[in-house]
């Protein structure tokens, strides 16, 4: 076990309290909205913000504890920042080679491992350049390779991809996931970017008002998410209510029936693209059919989400051909209808 | 001089986007401004005696009070380099208590009318004053009509232009490149050498220029608290004041000479950091 912190900070309206632990090797996403702590959580473990309360241990290291803070440069680790933080008046390879230097490394021996992590990402004979004449990807490639190069017992990540455009995001993910394969210590990484969190992280931990509200694994976190956030995050849309046999009476009102015996409270999360839109109520014996009103419809790559209130508040995904078809406006009644061999159910 | 942008930018726009033009309530006053700023220089350019330039320039006391100047006010700079960078530093990143007092106490010296600060200086540092005479006791050296005071004069009216430009630069520079540096080993002085004065250093060389060029135009706390001696504290604005008295023309020599050593100064600050600094 090589990390493991009981963060509190208290300050203003945040009031953070988690248990992290995150083994050598593993990669642990902190997923959470804006002001849920993470980046105060990352800080502490940074040891560029002190703590109120808790403990922060590295291997047998006590980072931080009511007693001790380890000031953050004393710290093995290495951070890469949402926007690469490169410092602008060094070149390329200066600015890898920062950290051995600051650590007493004789500067020959530090270029030497600078240029070879430039290769390992990428980089090969961009050394020489100042950060503003790389490309974002190339900038956060190089803070990455800055990180690593000093061999830190923790790597921390803040939102190491959401600068970046699409396309460059896509192939700079699939380059971190693979350091991040290679990579021995612990890698703490903060994103608010369901996607990244699946992709790069072993383990993902939700982070809602300063608490966590959910850990797993990423399958798991996407699969039954636990509260709206998640579900919101992971494109589900989640009833909460209690179960009898194959009916769940939901705790807003309505019921919905579900394929598998249930018992007690339980969570049913529904795929938007497995509810189906009809204007008039649909023929044939459909368990879970329910008069709503649509609220509101966003186009969603090829498909039109469709928001739609009433008993049992619910999110349709329709190809945008049969939107077109249904004629539907916001504010037009629909009928809403899922199989219940749809929907998942698990315990709450 | 405290405005290296020159006013024909402000006044006619590159962009004419915005409806174009400037509005004639505020044209006629900024062209008046400008005409005020300007015509005084012009008029010492065209009254001064140009054929005679070389004689006058050649009089005994010119050089001497010329490199004076020069001397204590570049002395004078690096004075204020050595204490005001870190006292910049200090007020704006630091956590002490009371900074904003702080803050207050170190630009006194920038709305006090610069004799008062002569006079406070003799106080202090004079054979009876307070610290002074200890000193004087101590070594024999008295500090007040030695070219040390002068300098002394001159960085005390001088120093607070460095400490809140190059605060200003602090606070605008990003403090994440030091929570970065620090999470790559760097203690906070290194932090400071290492990132921070090489992110800031268009605002301190401003900073510096910013506070020669009032050291060189120092005049009243000079007068008050290290006299007007030539060859030891007559700088050159003392020199134009007294000669005034005597020789109007050589008078005019003497502030053509210190115009020129303050457009080049402007020039410099302008093309070397300020282009530089604005882009960046």
């Amino acid at each position: 076990m090589s990390l493991a912190a009981h963060v509190v900070v208290r300050r203003g309206t945040l009031a953070l309290d988690v248990e992290l632990a995150v083994a050598d090797g593993e990669v642990l996403a902190v997923l959470g909205p804006n002001g849920a702590g993470k980046s105060s959580l990352l800080r502490v473990l940074a040891g560029l913000l002190r703590p109120d309360g808790g403990r922060v241990q590295v291997d047998d290291e006590v980072w931080d504890s009511p007693d001790v803070h380890l000031p953050a440069h004393e710290r093995s680790l290495g951070m890469v920042f949402q926007d690469h933080l490169l410092f602008p008046h060094l070149s390329v390879t200066e600015n890898v080679a920062f950290g051995p230097r600051t650590r007493g490394t004789p500067r020959p021996a530090a270029r030497a491992a600078a240029e070879d992590w430039l290769a390992r990402v990428g980089l090969a004979g961009l050394g020489d350049r100042r950060p503003g004449q790389l490309s974002g990807g190339q900038a956060q490639r190089a803070a990455l390779a800055r990180a690593l190069v000093g061999r830190p017992q923790l790597l921390l990540l803040d939102e190491p991809l959401s600068a970046l455009d699409a396309r460059t995001r896509l192939t700079v993910r699939a380059e971190l996931h693979r350091h991040l394969g290679d990579y021995p210590g612990s890698a703490v990484l903060v994103t608010h970017d369901p996607v990244d969190a699946m992709a790069l992280a072993d383990r993902v931990v939700v982070i809602e008002e300063g608490r966590v509200v959910q850990a797993g694994t990423p399958a798991e976190v996407a699969r039954r998410p636990r509260t709206d956030y998640v579900a919101r995050l992971v494109g589900l849309v989640l009833l909460a209510g209690q179960g009898t046999g194959t009916q769940v009476a939901l705790d807003g009102g309505g019921a919905v029936a579900v394929a598998v015996d249930v018992a007690g409270p339980v969570f049913v999360a529904v795929r938007p693209e497995s509810v189906a839109l009809y204007l008039q109520r649909p023929v044939g014996s459909p368990r879970n059919v329910w008069p709503l009103r649509l609220a509101a419809a966003t186009p969603h790559g090829s498909v039109v989400r469709c928001d739609l209130a009433g008993e049992v508040p619910l999110t349709a995904d329709v190809t945008a051909t049969s939107f077109a078809e249904l004629g539907l406006a916001p504010g037009a009644e629909v009928w809403a209808s899922v199989k219940a061999s749809e929907l998942t159910v698990y315990p709450r | 001089m405290t405005h290296p942008v020159g006013p024909k930018s402000r006044l006619w726009p590159q962009r004419q986007g915005r409806g174009g033009g400037v509005p004639a309530p505020l044209l006629v006053p900024a062209l008046l401004g400008v005409a005020f700023l300007v015509l005084p220089l012009l008029g010492l350019l065209v009254r001064a005696p140009w054929s005679d330039l070389g004689p006058q320039l050649a009089r005994p006391g010119v050089g001497e009070a010329l490199r004076l100047s020069l001397v204590s006010a570049t002395l004078a700079t690096v004075v204020s380099l050595l204490l005001g960078v870190p006292l910049a530093w200090v007020l704006a990143r630091s956590q002490v208590r009371g900074r904003s007092v702080l803050r207050a106490l170190v630009t006194v010296p920038l709305v006090l009318p610069p004799v008062v600060g002569g006079v406070a200086l003799f106080l202090v540092l004079g054979r009876q004053g307070i610290i002074g005479r200890w000193l004087f006791e101590a070594t024999g050296f008295s500090l007040p009509f030695t070219t040390a005071a002068v300098v002394v004069a001159e960085t005390f009216v001088a120093m607070p232009f460095l400490v809140i430009s190059v605060e200003g630069a602090l606070r605008a520079a990003d403090a994440r490149f030091e929570d970065a540096a620090a999470t790559l080993g760097a203690d906070r002085w290194t932090t400071f050498r290492r990132v921070t004065l090489p992110l800031v250093a268009p605002g301190i060389a401003a900073g510096a220029v910013l506070c020669w060029a009032r050291a060189l135009g120092e005049f009243g706390a000079t007068i008050t608290f290290a006299g007007n001696f030539p060859g030891t504290t007559q700088t050159m604005p003392l020199a134009v004041y007294l000669t005034l008295q005597r020789d109007p023309e050589a008078a005019i020599v003497l502030s053509l000479v210190l115009l020129g050593v303050s457009l080049a100064t402007l020039l410099l600050l302008r093309d070397r950091w300020l282009g530089r600094g604005a882009v960046t």
